[in-house]
C-alpha cells in the first residue's frame, strides 16, 4: 500500500496529539494562556497542513488497499474545504473558549480530530472505512457539544446527540451487515454491480437502513429532530462546526456512495430520496418560520439547505454533482460567516434571541453587514454565493427531469427569505436597549472580511470555483449512467 | 464604458463606507460620483449612433459558462435614453439629500448602490444578469425606505419588498422555462438571441411565460390592480428615494414590458393588447380620481404616477393593431413617457420634498400662499405640474400626444376615455397648486426659507430635460425610433 498518499491525514492526527501534549505541559493555572497557545497551534497547524497538501498532493492520486481509501481529487477538494472550515472554526473559537469553555486543550484537539474524521470520510471507498471515519467525527462532536461551561442545555444537547447518534450508527451498521451478507463486499464499487443484479428485499432493506443512518447525520427529515436542540445547546462555534463540517462530510460520503455504489440502480432509489429531499426542504423551511432563537433558526435553515443539496444527489448527473460541490463550498463560506457574526454579536450581548439583535447594526455595523450578506446568501439573493450555487443546483436538477422538486425548492427559498429578513429587520430597524458600540476584535474582523469576500466572490464570479470543482467530480466520470 | 457606468456608483459606495465617517465627506464622494455618472451617461448618449440599428457599446464575457450565462451589456435606442435618465436622476437624488445627517454614510452608500442596480437592469442583455440586477435593487430600496423614511415606513418597505418579490418569482420561473424549452446546446439566456427565436412552442403555453414576465413588470410599472404598494412606498420614502422610485424604478417595469414582453413575445403581446389597454385605462382614470381626494401632497403625486404610468401600458397596447393601424407611434409615446415621467415626477417629488422639509407637513389644507415665501420651489412645482398635465412645450405633452395618436386608430373609445385623464390631471394639478402655492397664507408659514443653491441645482437638473425635450422632441424620439423599429417589425 502506498502510504505516502495519506501524509496529510497522518499530520492532522499528529497535530491533535501535539495539542493534547502541549496542553499537558502548560500549567493548569494559566487557563487564558493555554487557550491562546493551543488555539494558535491548532489554527497554524491546520494552515500548514493545508499549504503542505496543496503542494504535496499535486498530481498525487491513488487508492489504498482494494478500494478502501481513495486519495483522489474529489477527496482532495473536500480536504481543502474541511481544513479551511476547521481553521475558521478555531479562529471563531478563540475568544469564545476563553470565557465559556473549561478545557481549551481538549477542545482544540477534538476539533482537529473531527476534521480528521471528516477528511477520512471524504476518501472512504468502503462501507467500513466510512463507518469508522463517521464515528471518529461523531464522537469528537458529542464531546464538543457538551463542553459549554455551566450551561445545562449543553449537557442535555450532548446526551440527546449521543443517544440519537448511537441509534443512527446502529442502523447504519445493521444496514452494512445486510449489504455485506449477500454481496460479500463492503466496497462501494464492488456493491454497484451486485446491487444492479441482486436488488432483493434484504439488500433493499440494508440499503435503506444505511441511508437512514446517513440521514441522521445529515438531519434529513424525518431524522432531523436532534438538530435544533443540539444547535441551540452546543457552544456556538461547535454549532457552526456541526452545521458546516459534519454536514459537508456526510455529503461527501453520500455523494460517493450514491454515485459509486448507487448509479446503476439509480431509478430504484431516486424517487424515495426525492421525496425525502422535498420533505426536508418543506419541513425545514416551515418550522424555521416561528423560531425566536437565532441558533434554532440556523438549525432549521440548515435542514432546509440539506434538502437542497439532496436534490443534487437525486439528480445524479455530472452537472448536478458539480452543483452539489459548489453549493457546499458556497454554503461553507456563508454559514461560517453567519456564525462568526452571530458569535461576535451574541457573545458580547449574551443574548441568543433574535429579538436581542435589535439595533445591532448601529452598534456593530460590520458584523451586522456580514450577517445580512450571509442571510441573503442563504436565501439565494443575487450577488451572493447562494444565488449562484442554488441556481446551479436547481438548474441541474431540472435538467435531470425533477421539475416538481425544483418547484418545491424555489417556493422554499422564497419563504425562507421571510425569516432571514426578520433577523435583518431586528438588526437594522430595532432599537437597542444599550446603544454603546460593540468592539469587534481585529481577528474577528479579518476573518469576517475573508468569509464575506468568499461569499461575494462566488456570487459574482463563480467560474474559477466551478472549474476547480469540476475537475474534482471528474473522478466519477466512469460510473454507469453518467 | 457600460461596465464603468454600471459599477462606478458601487465603487463610490464602498469608498463612502470606508472614508465617509464624516457626513460631509460621504456627501462629497456621492456628489462627485453622480456627477461623473451624469457626464458618462451624457457622453454615452451623445456618442450613440442614431443611424445604426442593433446594440452599441456591447460588452460580453462568459460569466457562468456551465449554463452559457454571459456578462452581456449593450445599449440600443430603447435603453440609451433610460441610461441617461438614470444619470440625471442620480444627481437630483443626491443633491436633494444634501441635509441628510442621520447615518449619512450608509444612506449615500445605499443610494449609490441603488443607482448601480438600475443601470444594470437597463443595460443587461442576459436574462440572468438582468434578474440579478433586478433583485439587487430591492436591498437598498428596502433599507432606504425603512430606515430613512417617515410615517409607516417599515410597513411600506415590507409591502414594497413583498410585491416585488412576488412579481420576480414569476419572472424567474418564466426565465427558467424559456431556458429549458430548448434542447441542450441551444439553450440560452441571451435576450438578443431569444428575440430572433420562435417561442411559440415552449414547455408550458407561451402565454404563461409571457404572463410571468407581465406580472413582474406590471407590479413595477405599476399597472392596475397591482399598484397598491406604490402610494405607500412613495409616501413614506425619503425624498431622494421617491425621486429615484418614480424616476427610474418604475421605468424598469416599462422597459421590461417593451424589451421582453413585446420584444420576445410579439404574438402574445398582440393577443393580450386589449386587456392590457383596458387595465391601463382603468389605472389612468382610477389613479386620477384618487388623486383628487388626497390631502397629502406626496400621496397625491404618488397616485398621479399610477395614472401617468397607465399611458405607458396604453401606448404599449397599440401593438395589438393590425394592418395600416400598426405604427410605431404609440410605442414611441410609451417609451418617451418613461423618460418624461421620470423627469417630471422626479421634479414634483423634489419640490414636494423641499416644501415638506421646511413646513414639516404635507397636509394640503394646512398650506396656502407659499409662492410668496418660497418662489423658487414654487416655480419648480408649477413647472413640473404643468409638464405633468401635458402643457405644450413641455416633454409631457409630446409623450401623451404620441400615445393618443398611436392608440386612437386601434382602440377608439378606450383611448378617448384615457384622454379624459388629461383633463383630470389639469384639474388636480391646478387645484393642488392653488391650495398650496396661492391664496391666503397662514401666518405660520411666514418664516419659510426659499430653496438654497443646491436645491435649485437639484431642480434645474430636471427642468432642463423637461424643456429641452418639450421644445425639440427629436432629441429623444429619433433615438427611441432606432431602438423600437426592430421590435415593431415583428408585429403585424
Amino acid at each position: 500500500m502506498n502510504f505516502s498518499l495519506i501524509w496529510p491525514e497522518v499530520l492532522i492526527a499528529a497535530l491533535g496529539f501535539i495539542i493534547l501534549t502541549v496542553d499537558l505541559v502548560l500549567p493548569r493555572s494559566q487557563e487564558r494562556r493555554r487557550n491562546v497557545v493551543t488555539g494558535s497551534i491548532a489554527a497554524a497547524g491546520m494552515l500548514a497542513i493545508l499549504v503542505f497538501s496543496i503542494f504535496y498532493l499535486r498530481g498525487r492520486v491513488g487508492v489504498l488497499g482494494a478500494d478502501l481509501y481513495l486519495a483522489d481529487r474529489f477527496a482532495l477538494a473536500f480536504k481543502f474545504m474541511f481544513l479551511g472550515a476547521g481553521i475558521a472554526v478555531v479562529l471563531m473559537s478563540i475568544e469564545y473558549v476563553g470565557s465559556r469553555i473549561r478545557h481549551p486543550g481538549e477542545y482544540y484537539a477534538l476539533l482537529v480530530f473531527s476534521v480528521l474524521g471528516a477528511v477520512l470520510l471524504a476518501g472512504a471507498g468502503d462501507l467500513l472505512v466510512a463507518y469508522i471515519s463517521l464515528e471518529l467525527l461523531s464522537f469528537s462532536l458529542y464531546i464538543l457539544v457538551a463542553m459549554s461551561r455551566g450551561d445545562r442545555r449543553s449537557a442535555e444537547a450532548s446526551t440527546k446527540y449521543i443517544l440519537l447518534g448511537a441509534l443512527s450508527s446502529a442502523l447504519m451498521l445493521y444496514g452494512i451487515s445486510m449489504l455485506y451478507g449477500p454481496s460479500g463486499t463492503t466496497s462501494f464499487r464492488g456493491l454497484a454491480g451486485f446491487l444492479f443484479y441482486n436488488f432483493s428485499p434484504t439488500v433493499a432493506v440494508g440499503f435503506a437502513l444505511f441511508v437512514a443512518g446517513l440521514g441522521f447525520k445529515l438531519s434529513v427529515v424525518p431524522f432531523h429532530l436532534w438538530a435544533p436542540d443540539v444547535y441551540e445547546g452546543a457552544p456556538t462555534p461547535v454549532t457552526a462546526h456541526i452545521s458546516v463540517l459534519s454536514k459537508a462530510a456526510a455529503f461527501a460520503l453520500a455523494l460517493r456512495f450514491f454515485i459509486e455504489a448507487g448509479s446503476p440502480t439509480h431509478e430504484r432509489w431516486a424517487l424515495a430520496l426525492a421525496v425525502l429531499a422535498a420533505l426536508t426542504m418543506a419541513v425545514g423551511t416551515l418550522t424555521a418560520l416561528p423560531q425566536r432563537n437565532i441558533k434554532r433558526l440556523m438549525a432549521y435553515s440548515s435542514i432546509a439547505q440539506v434538502g437542497f443539496v439532496l436534490m443534487g444527489i437525486v439528480a445524479n448527473t455530472p452537472l448536478a454533482t458539480d452543483a452539489v460541490l459548489l453549493h457546499l463550498a458556497g454554503y461553507a463560506f456563508t454559514n461560517l460567516a453567519a456564525f462568526m457574526a452571530i458569535i461576535a454579536l451574541e457573545h458580547r450581548t449574551g443574548n441568543e434571541e433574535i429579538a436581542g439583535f435589535a439595533g445591532l447594526a448601529a452598534r456593530a455595523p460590520f458584523a451586522a453587514m456580514v450577517l445580512s450578506a450571509a442571510l441573503f446568501s442563504l436565501a439565494g439573493l443575487p450577488f451572493f454565493a447562494g444565488f449562484v450555487t442554488k441556481f446551479y443546483l436547481f438548474t441541474a436538477t431540472a435538467d435531470a427531469g425533477y421539475i416538481w422538486l425544483v418547484v418545491v425548492a424555489v417556493l422554499g427559498s422564497l419563504i425562507s427569505l421571510y425569516y432571514y429578513i426578520m433577523v435583518m429587520k431586528q438588526m437594522y430597524m430595532g432599537t437597542a436597549a444599550d446603544g454603546k458600540p460593540l468592539a469587534v476584535s481585529r481577528l474577528t474582523f479579518a476573518t469576517l472580511l475573508l468569509l464575506f469576500a468568499g461569499i461575494v466572490a462566488i456570487g459574482i464570479y463563480p467560474a474559477p470555483f466551478a472549474e476547480a470543482l469540476e475537475s474534482a467530480t471528474a473522478v466519477f466520470a466512469p460510473f454507469a449512467g453518467r | 464604458m457600460l461596465t464603468t457606468i454600471v459599477f462606478l456608483p458601487i465603487a463610490a459606495a464602498i469608498l463612502v463606507l470606508i472614508a465617509g465617517r464624516d457626513a460631509r465627506v460621504a456627501r462629497a464622494i456621492a456628489v462627485i460620483a453622480v456627477i461623473a455618472e451624469l457626464a458618462l451617461t451624457g457622453i454615452l448618449f451623445a456618442s450613440f449612433d442614431r443611424q445604426a440599428a442593433g446594440f452599441q457599446f456591447v460588452e460580453r464575457a462568459p460569466w457562468i459558462p456551465a449554463f452559457d450565462i454571459n456578462y452581456h451589456l449593450g445599449v440600443d435606442g430603447l435603453n440609451a435614453p433610460l441610461v441617461l435618465l438614470n444619470g440625471i436622476l442620480g444627481v437630483a437624488a443626491v443633491l436633494v439629500s444634501w441635509r441628510i445627517t442621520h447615518r449619512a454614510r450608509e444612506y449615500f452608500a445605499w443610494l449609490l448602490v441603488l443607482q448601480s442596480a438600475v443601470f444594470g437592469v437597463f443595460v443587461s442583455l442576459d436574462l440572468i444578469l438582468f434578474f440579478v440586477f433586478w433583485e439587487l435593487e430591492l436591498i437598498p430600496m428596502f433599507l432606504l425606505i425603512s430606515i430613512w423614511g417617515t410615517g409607516r415606513r417599515e410597513y411600506s418597505a415590507m409591502k414594497f419588498l413583498l410585491y416585488t418579490l412576488f412579481g420576480s418569482a414569476f419572472m424567474f420561473a418564466a426565465i427558467i422555462v424559456l431556458y429549458f424549452s430548448f434542447p441542450a446546446g441551444e439553450r440560452t439566456f441571451d435576450i438578443t438571441a431569444l428575440a430572433s427565436r420562435d417561442l411559440s412552442a415552449l414547455l408550458i403555453p407561451t402565454a404563461l411565460v409571457f404572463g410571468g414576465f407581465l406580472v413582474a413588470f406590471a407590479v413595477k410599472l405599476p399597472l392596475f390592480p397591482v399598484h397598491t404598494w406604490l402610494p405607500d412606498a412613495h409616501t413614506d420614502a425619503p425624498t431622494a428615494v421617491s425621486v429615484m422610485l418614480a424616476g427610474v424604478l418604475l421605468k424598469m417595469g416599462g422597459y421590461g414590458l417593451i424589451r421582453i414582453n413585446a420584444g420576445l413575445f410579439p404574438n402574445e403581446m398582440a393577443r393580450f393588447a386589449l386587456p392590457i389597454a383596458v387595465l391601463a385605462v382603468i389605472g389612468v382614470l382610477y389613479g386620477a380620481f384618487i388623486v383628487m381626494r388626497q390631502s397629502d401632497l406626496k400621496r397625491m403625486v404618488a397616485y398621479s404616477s399610477v395614472s401617468h404610468m397607465g399611458y405607458v401600458g396604453l401606448g404599449l397596447a397599440s401593438l395589438g393593431a393590425s394592418g395600416a393601424a400598426l405604427t410605431p407611434v404609440g410605442l414611441q409615446g410609451a417609451a418617451l413617457q418613461l423618460f418624461t415621467h421620470g423627469t417630471i415626477t422626479g421634479l414634483l417629488f423634489v419640490a414636494v420634498g423641499l416644501i415638506y422639509e421646511r413646513a414639516h407637513t404635507r397636509h394640503i389644507p394646512d398650506m396656502g400662499g407659499l409662492m410668496g415665501r418660497v418662489p423658487l420651489i414654487g416655480i419648480g412645482f408649477m413647472l413640473a405640474g404643468l409638464a405633468s398635465l401635458g402643457l405644450p412645450s413641455t416633454s409631457g405633452f409630446i409623450a401623451e400626444i404620441l400615445v393618443f395618436l398611436g392608440t386612437f386608430p386601434v382602440f377608439g373609445w378606450i383611448t378617448g376615455a384615457a384622454a379624459f385623464g388629461v383633463v383630470l390631471a389639469a384639474g388636480y394639478i391646478l387645484w393642488a397648486a392653488q391650495r398650496t402655492l396661492f391664496g391666503p397664507r397662514p401666518a405660520r408659514w411666514d418664516h419659510l426659507r426659499d430653496a438654497s443653491a443646491v436645491d435649485v441645482a437639484a431642480m434645474a437638473v430636471l427642468i432642463v430635460p423637461i424643456l429641452a425635450v418639450g421644445l425639440y422632441p427629436r432629441l429623444l424620439t429619433d433615438v427611441f425610433s432606432v431602438g423600437l423599429v426592430p421590435i415593431i417589425s415583428r408585429f403585424g
